[in-house]
């Protein structure tokens, strides 16, 4: 499983952020291998949705260390995230409704053929490849379809393709199986698993216990704006998981 | 199951949308396509003067004056935003371009002497090469429009202003400073090259009315700008999810500014050409042309929230609005009856376009 001598792909220390006087996330510290899966739990107002947005580039930390591959970095906006490898599939989705669904995996980096001095978008590679994620994610997904008319399913495997166009090595899922169907979320965490072969780091943010339980490798608990727990996956149980997002437990 | 044999998917659930379905077919802008030809049967049983040349020439130019500024306030209602200064901005920049050229077109003045002298006779002389003045005169007038879009792109994508305050700001603004800078008297493009000047806005080639071959262009233009380039798919991305559009990475503040920046040009182009019509450039010219101009963008498709619209809409829009106008006059009927009829279609063409997106 994890190797103790790899440099984590993933690095947080003594990670803290306020927001005015309210303090969201506190001397978190924690580690994600390459070709780990993480599952990221905890009640609403944990702290899940800042640690991913300071992470994914969206805020700053107040406090701490961000080390990625072993280097210190700093992001001012997603796109410094998305630099280095690090991508993330948004709960809402972040997809534009009146593109079609090519358009919105390639959004911000499309393919595009020079004809003399100008660069033309290149309808038919985009099309192509999205057509070869799709069936990679085992969705029936026309690449040409406005994402409008499309299902959650579908929509679902239009931002989990977006992450696969770059060589991410750490990909962050917020929620991601919590609007679609029974047969949508085993194609979800099939996708993960096969991430996770081609050495990938997931993070899984989730409230749906089983489904971490049958991806992650470890899950880490998150409550009142720290760390709470950090564990395999096989020493622990889903009464566990619960009595310490609840607060029943403090801390494992 | 038919499936072409590179598809790696098999499409058991998904049907395939129809070609009637997508597209220009399943768009605002296609029933009101289909509205204009209907109309423009009737007119031609209604009225035998209708569809003859000298109509026809009078019909394209006429809708020509205000479908460029049409195209360029598309591409700011696509990403979500409007632009309210478009009529002052036409009025602005047509003034500092005939107020250029009359000023450089003047010997005695100090930038004239770069351009003109007098000779012997009393007569202005050129002092270099034809269509000069002409060149510089227009570029000023240009020069005025992509500040105040610049501005108006400023207040919007960096301080994070309404857009429909901040244009219906510098509506005001640019209107008074067209009366401040010509203390409220019109201004006339004069000087040696106002003929290339008149040639050039309001001439023909081969009978054509040369606005209507700018029109052509420019929506060629912006037809391949806005569905084969990066820009346009950023445009169209900003207008259907502007979060997403963040998160994705497109320089939202760039793409923001340089949709006000090109609105404002092709406004004050279209001031340029309409003054050349005109003959003059007045301080009150193309006042509440914005809502002509906003109007026709909307009947022809583009959609206020964002995300939907194009050069062919813009232009059917300035069509329609151009053909029931002369219609009108044809038929008989009171022009007054005009604006209400605009009004009804402005609704209508919405109204036509919720009915259909809900029965789908």
């Amino acid at each position: 499983m994890t190797n103790a001598e790899a440099t984590p792909v993933l690095e947080l220390t003594g990670i803290g952020k306020e927001f005015g006087a309210i303090r969201a996330l506190h001397g978190v510290d924690l580690q994600v291998q390459p070709g780990e899966v993480v599952g990221l739990m905890g009640d609403n107002g944990a702290g899940k949705s800042t640690l991913v947005k300071i992470i994914a580039g969206n805020f700053r930390p107040s406090h701490g260390e961000i080390r990625f591959a072993g280097n210190a970095v700093h992001f001012n906006r997603p796109v410094d995230a998305r630099a280095v490898g690090i991508e993330v599939v948004y709960q809402d989705l972040a997809l534009a409704d009146n593109l079609t669904a090519a358009a919105n995996v390639f959004l911000g980096r499309e393919l595009k053929r020079k004809f003399g001095p100008l660069a033309l978008l290149d309808h038919k590679a985009m099309a192509a490849r999205a057509l070869e994620l799709f069936g990679e994610l085992r969705s029936e997904t026309r690449p040409d379809d406005l994402v409008k008319q499309m299902s959650g399913g579908q929509r679902q495997a239009v931002a989990i393709a977006r992450t696969r166009l770059s060589n991410a090595r750490l990909v962050m899922m917020d929620e991601p199986t919590a609007a679609i169907s029974v047969r949508q979320v085993e194609q979800v965490l099939g996708l993960i698993h096969r991430l996770k072969e081609q050495g990938v780091a997931v993070m899984l943010i989730s409230h749906r216990m089983p489904d971490v339980f049958a991806v992650c490798d470890r899950v880490i608990v998150m409550r009142r704006g720290e760390k709470r727990a950090d564990k395999p996956i096989h020493q622990t149980s889903p009464e566990e998981v619960t009595a310490l997002i609840t607060g029943a437990k403090e801390a494992a | 199951m038919a499936m072409p044999m590179e598809s790696p998917i098999t499409f058991s659930n998904v049907g395939k949308i129809r070609w009637w379905q997508r597209g220009i077919f399943a768009s605002q802008t296609g029933y009101v396509l289909l509205a204009l030809a209907v109309l423009l049967v009737v007119m031609h049983f209604a009225s035998p003067y209708f569809f003859t040349e000298g109509n026809m020439q009078n019909v394209a130019k006429n809708f020509s004056f205000i479908a460029i500024a049409t195209l360029g306030v598309t591409f700011v209602i696509i990403t979500g935003g409007i632009d309210l200064s478009v009529g002052s901005m036409m009025c602005f920049s047509a003034m500092i371009t005939s107020m250029v050229m009359t000023e450089l077109s003047a010997p005695g003045s100090p930038a004239g002497s770069l351009f003109v002298h007098m000779a012997a006779d009393g007569k202005t002389v050129l002092a270099n090469v034809p269509g000069l003045i002409l060149l510089v005169s227009i570029l000023a007038g240009l020069g005025v429009a992509l500040i105040a879009g610049l501005v108006n792109g400023f207040c919007i994508a960096v301080l994070g202003l309404s857009p429909f305050v901040t244009t219906l700001g510098m509506l005001s603004i640019v209107r008074g400073l067209g009366y401040v800078v010509s203390n409220g008297r019109g201004s006339f493009p004069g000087g040696p090259d106002a003929d290339y000047f008149y040639a050039l806005t309001s001439g023909d080639v081969l009978g054509v009315p040369v606005p209507f071959i700018y029109l052509v262009i420019l929506a060629l233009a912006m037809a391949v700008v806005l569905h084969h380039s990066s820009f346009g798919r950023h445009v169209f991305a900003l207008g259907g999810n502007e979060k997403a559009a963040e998160l994705t990475g497109i320089p939202v503040v760039r793409v923001k500014i340089e949709v006000y920046v090109i609105c404002a040009l092709a406004a004050g182009l279209q001031g340029i050409i309409i003054s050349g019509w005109l003959g003059s450039a007045p301080a009150n010219m193309a006042t509440s042309y914005e809502l002509n101009v906003i109007a026709a963008a909307v009947i022809g498709g583009a959609n206020l929230a964002g995300g939907i619209g194009g050069p062919l809409g813009a232009i059917v829009g300035c069509v329609l609005l151009e053909v029931i106008r002369n219609g009108l006059v044809l038929a008989q009927v009171s022009s007054y009856w005009q604006q209400t009829l605009v009004g009804v279609i402005i609704i209508l063409a919405v109204l036509v376009d919720r009915i259909r997106s809900r029965m789908i």
